[in-house]
């Protein structure tokens, strides 16, 4: 294999990510422990720098690098600018919480940022081997950020859990890959398509990969029944890695379905959409009514997740412009509404306490009427109820799945919506109908209260504007997922 | 000057301004009664000129606004009102300073916040009624809900938290299926959302049956029809007095509102085909509404199942699908707004009193305060329907017309009538010579400056409609009976077969080639009607169709 320099402009900012994160590392060495917020900017800096690289070396249309290896797209433009901002927030949400927990360490970061490398080689995967090194950086990375917390048992069994379970979802991909390999012939995902349409390859061998695929899809996801590791790693992790879990891998978890499903094995659409019919359907029912019995607000959290990535399918399975486009804007919205989710509970949990039961958020709207408004605002989002922009994307997975005919699946999808709206009004009853238990003041620096307005409110003008959004997931989709 | 077509754009904008000013003002509880009583006169006056300005003459939409949304889904900003609407917006901006008013003294925790709610929620209301674009709809559908769940659940009485989640939830169990219907018709119907374009097209006898059905849900739902009212007792004995009076003048009529403006037009024939359910249902609503606020203790409850009884008066004038029904129906959406309304400004002001809403404990107030107890006694006459007032007329208009629809539904919701007659009076007769079984001594005192100011306007709509209801029919007239001729069966006769077809053999659905018979013998049985709505009108589709 030759290499070709040209190929570095495509992965220029993964290349700029790796080589900050290694500075970093040896930077960090150097720094005293009260000096860790240097590290904290030199983070900022690298995701800030990644997406100037991303803005700037957009718009060359589909290149592709290292022997088709990997493709850069406008849909891996756009998710990993949106990772680069997703995580950033993450840092500026935790940046004090992990400091009072002395999490607030130089390892963090790095591994944050390698974790961003994973999902980056993900985004932008166009070969099964890439798809998989990318996964295995990001869930290494993460194993690790949720063991972080050592003297905790809590987070060990998470991380435990999450590794084992992890692993074996990692078995059963590669194993389904193999499968497809040995089928097709080949790695690389248009050629996998190409050998299917052209009818050489064995049907049966075929599928049944595809069934060792979806699963390991759908425990990456999360998606029932292969969701059992969410609702514990969400609870026992520290609530910022938590968020860092639930934020950005769910747009790289998109870009790695829509490659593998769409872009590679589209040829058996029949096959897989009716797969993802049972695992959306089941995973909005169970996620939604196993969230309302929940008094851990994680772990509500984790199942409602469960719910959102059921929704997120469904928006794939309906396929077609419409419903790549649709699914893309769920995942992004989701992204944005789980940041300030997830944000309001850190801002909550200040010295050694942690306001991850619901109980916590009693009677919010007398201690703090501008931060329950913003997480009535979020509450509303995630039940879809207008004019948030959860509604707007609800509305747009429900359209692609009438559109394609499905229309008994939307009414199913509507009906679980429906039982979801219940829980998070809970949390909007608990906020304004409840007295607080407690009374102490709620303290929040200057730039997380700035953070957590712009995000609140994101969620209601793009309700009300979503028009630029959702045409950028369009095009997105439209260049990456159909030209092939 | 402000453009005529911007004026329905700024009913929505100026409450939404005023909740903002209030939200980013400091606190200061005077200031924000007077800035948000401000805004709602303001609201109500530029509103005015819908009541000046309307072309009686026309069915067409008017003060049309139409800027593009969402262009991806075809989505648009559309707003409108016709004959339909403009009372009902006119009803929301007069009713919603009035809630403000009776808020004054009733209200002392956390008053910035419930302002900031009754104005969205009346920008939210104004926005359902005018939208001519169903996603638009649909989006101020939902979001009525936020402010009214936390009226009730913040400002509420004792049970209000299970009264908050029941409303909201059942509410959004109604709009749901609605949304799917929607979606479904936007794609049927040609990748739109603009409700009078949706209007014009014809849709398979099946896909009816389904879009009706999920509409159905909805709006009876919000009516709310029996057997779906059961939400409607809890909201209304919970909710703050401005709350109820929001939800029984204004938010009950979203649902009729929907059956007019989107069941009848968009669904005729499922709509004819089903009518017969609708009225069996109506007429139970009727009876048992009236049934039940007879044995009611508590006064608030009396007049909310007095509003079950009364909003079946209003599904059956839209079911029968004639001129006065539909008009009465209209009407009485109004009336229901301002006596309704009155009467539970009424009941507000003497539990602000006694503390106790109970019947018994309210007992004997005819010494002590005699204004007060008069202009209870006139509500409680118009919620009957004594010849004078305005409830009068809506209620003769809707039997009427059901009387020329089917006799048998006519002498049935007449016996309605005599039932409302019954528990009102007999409530009047306690409240007003009954025996107090108060234990404490309270001072009863009666109604001052602002709260005779709060209920003076009713009061002036009550007579107003009452002798001289022509201006208020006139403006509902040209879009009646373009409604009315809209819905006729006149379709293919294949449609109409095709649905009985796809209807199961076991509902008690009239067959529609009778129906077709029987409306067009109702529409031209006086010569009155002939004129108003001649054939000529009916055969708009047919030439349509040849076309």
């Amino acid at each position: 294999m030759n290499f070709v320099i040209s190929d570095l402009l495509p992965v220029l900012p993964e290349v700029f990510v790796l080589a900050m994160a290694c500075v970093i590392l040896i930077a960090d060495l150097l720094i005293r422990q009260d000096g860790r917020l240097v590290t904290y900017l030199l983070v900022q800096l690298t995701l800030l720098g990644c997406s100037l690289i991303i803005v700037g070396t957009h718009g060359n249309g589909v290149v592709y690098a290292f022997h088709n290896m990997f493709v850069d797209d406008s849909m891996s433009d756009v998710l990993k600018l949106l990772t680069c901002l997703a995580l950033s927030m993450m840092l500026a949400y935790s940046r004090l919480y992990l400091t009072v927990r002395e999490l607030f360490t130089g390892e963090f970061m790095v591994l944050v940022l390698f974790a961003m490398i994973g999902m980056m080689v993900m985004i932008s995967a166009n070969n099964f081997l890439t798809l998989y090194l990318g996964l295995e950086l990001l869930s290494l990375s993460l194993y690790t950020i949720v063991a972080l917390q050592r003297d905790s048992s809590i987070a060990i069994e998470a991380a435990m859990k999450y590794f084992v379970l992890g692993s074996l979802a990692s078995c059963l991909l590669l194993y389904g890959m193999s499968m497809l390999y040995g089928a097709t012939g080949t790695l690389e995902l248009g050629a996998v398509s190409q050998a299917i349409q052209s009818g050489t390859a064995d049907k049966n061998i075929l599928v049944f990969g595809l069934v060792f695929v979806v699963s390991g899809l759908a425990f990456k996801l999360g998606a029932v029944p292969f969701h059992m590791w969410v609702p514990d790693v969400y609870q026992g992790a520290p609530t910022a890695v938590t968020m860092l879990i639930g934020s950005a891998p769910k747009l790289a978890a998109f870009a790695f379905v829509a490659r593998i499903l769409v872009e590679g094995l589209q040829p058996l659409v029949q096959h897989w959409s009716g797969m993802l019919i049972i695992l959306a359907i089941a995973s909005m029912a169970l996620g939604n009514i196993t969230a309302i019995v929940q008094t851990n607000l994680k772990r509500m959290f984790a199942y409602s997740t469960i719910a959102h990535m059921g929704f997120m399918l469904l928006g794939l399975l309906s396929g077609g412009i419409v419903g790549y486009g649709a699914s893309m804007f769920y995942a992004v919205v989701y992204v944005l509404m789980s940041l300030g989710s997830f944000g309001m509970i850190i801002l909550l949990s200040r010295m050694g306490f942690e306001a991850d039961t619901l109980d916590d958020f009693k009677g919010l709207s007398r201690r703090s009427p501008w931060l329950a408004f913003l997480m009535l605002l979020l509450m509303f989002s995630m039940a879809g109820v207008p004019p948030t922009v959860g509604f707007t994307a609800k509305f747009s997975v429900l359209n692609a799945a009438v559109q394609a005919g499905h229309v008994w699946l939307a009414v199913v999808a509507v009906l679980f919506s429906l039982i979801g709206a219940f829980y998070y009004l809970r949390i909007v009853k608990l906020m304004y109908f409840d007295t607080p238990e407690s009374h102490a003041p709620i303290t929040i620096g200057q730039d997380t209260a700035l953070l957590i307005s712009v995000n609140g409110l994101a969620v209601l003008l793009l309700g009300l504007l979503p028009e630029t959004l959702m045409s950028v997931c369009a095009v997105a989709v439209r260049q990456s997922l159909l030209l092939h | 000057m402000i453009h005529e077509s911007n004026l329905l754009s700024l009913l929505i904008l100026l409450p939404l301004l005023g909740a903002a000013i209030i939200g980013f003002a400091p606190r200061h509880d005077g200031w924000t009664r007077w800035t948000a009583l401000v805004f709602t006169l303001l609201v109500f006056a530029v509103s005015l000129p819908l009541w000046f300005l309307f072309d009686t003459s026309s069915h067409e939409m008017q003060f049309v606004t139409r800027l593009s949304w969402i262009p991806a889904f075809n989505i648009n900003y559309a707003v409108g009102v016709d004959g339909i609407s403009v009372l009902l917006v006119l009803l929301t901006t007069l009713i919603t300073p009035l809630c403000v008013l009776c808020s004054w003294k009733a209200i002392d925790t956390r008053v910035k916040e419930y302002m900031m709610a009754i104005l969205i929620m009346e920008a939210a209301i104004i926005g359902v009624f005018v939208a001519l674009d169903l996603f638009l709809f649909f989006v101020f559908w939902e979001a009525e809900l936020i402010p009214m769940f936390l009226i009730i659940g913040v400002w509420g009485g004792q049970r209000r938290v299970y009264a908050a989640l029941k409303f909201f939830l059942y509410t959004m169990a109604g709009s749901l299926p609605m949304l799917v219907a929607i979606l479904a018709l936007y794609f049927t119907g040609g990748g739109t959302f603009d409700i009078q374009q949706l209007a014009q097209g014809s849709y398979s006898a099946a896909f009816q049956f389904w879009v009706f059905w999920a509409f159905f849900l909805a709006f009876a739902i919000k009516v709310p029809m029996f057997p779906f009212h059961t939400w409607l007792p809890d909201a209304h004995v919970e909710a703050p007095t401005a709350g109820s009076v929001m939800l029984a003048s204004v938010m009950l009529k979203l649902g009729t509102y929907g059956f007019l403006r989107f069941s009848l037009p968009i669904t005729p024939d499922a709509s004819h085909a089903f009518a017969p359910v609708i009225l069996i249902l109506s007429l139970i609503a009727i009876i048992w509404g009236s049934y039940m606020a007879l044995v009611q203790t508590d006064l608030k409850k009396l007049v909310a199942y007095s509003s079950v009884g009364h909003m079946g008066f209003v599904t059956l004038g839209i079911f029968v699908f004639n001129t006065e029904g539909i008009e009465g129906a209209i009407l009485q959406m109004v009336n229901h707004g301002i006596t309704t309304g009155a009467l539970f400004l009424c009941v507000g002001m003497i539990y602000e009193r006694t503390h106790s809403r109970l019947i018994s404990d309210c007992g004997g107030l005819r010494m002590t305060v005699p204004i007060y107890v008069t202009l209870l006694a006139i509500f409680s006459f118009a919620s009957f329907g004594l010849p004078g007032t305005n409830s009068f007329v809506g209620e003769f208009l809707v039997l009427v017309g059901s009387f020329k629809s089917s006799l048998l539904a006519g002498a049935i919701a007449l016996g309605g009538v005599v039932l409302t007659v019954a528990y009102m009076l007999w409530m009047l007769q306690r409240v007003v010579w009954g025996e107090s079984t108060r234990k404490e001594e309270v001072v009863v005192t009666d109604l001052n400056g602002r709260e005779i100011a709060t209920l003076l306007p009713l009061l002036v709509l009550v007579f107003w409609i009452g002798f001289n209801p022509e201006p208020f029919l006139a403006r509902m007239r040209a879009s009646v009976e373009h409604l009315v001729s809209e819905v006729s069966p006149v379709r293919g006769v294949n449609n109409i077969e095709g649905l009985n077809e796809a209807v199961p053999p076991s509902l008690p659905v009239r067959r529609l080639q009778h129906a077709a018979v029987a409306n067009t013998a109702a529409v031209n049985r006086t010569p009155a009607d002939a004129c108003r709505a001649p054939p000529c009108q009916i055969s708009n589709r047919d030439r349509k169709q040849t076309l």
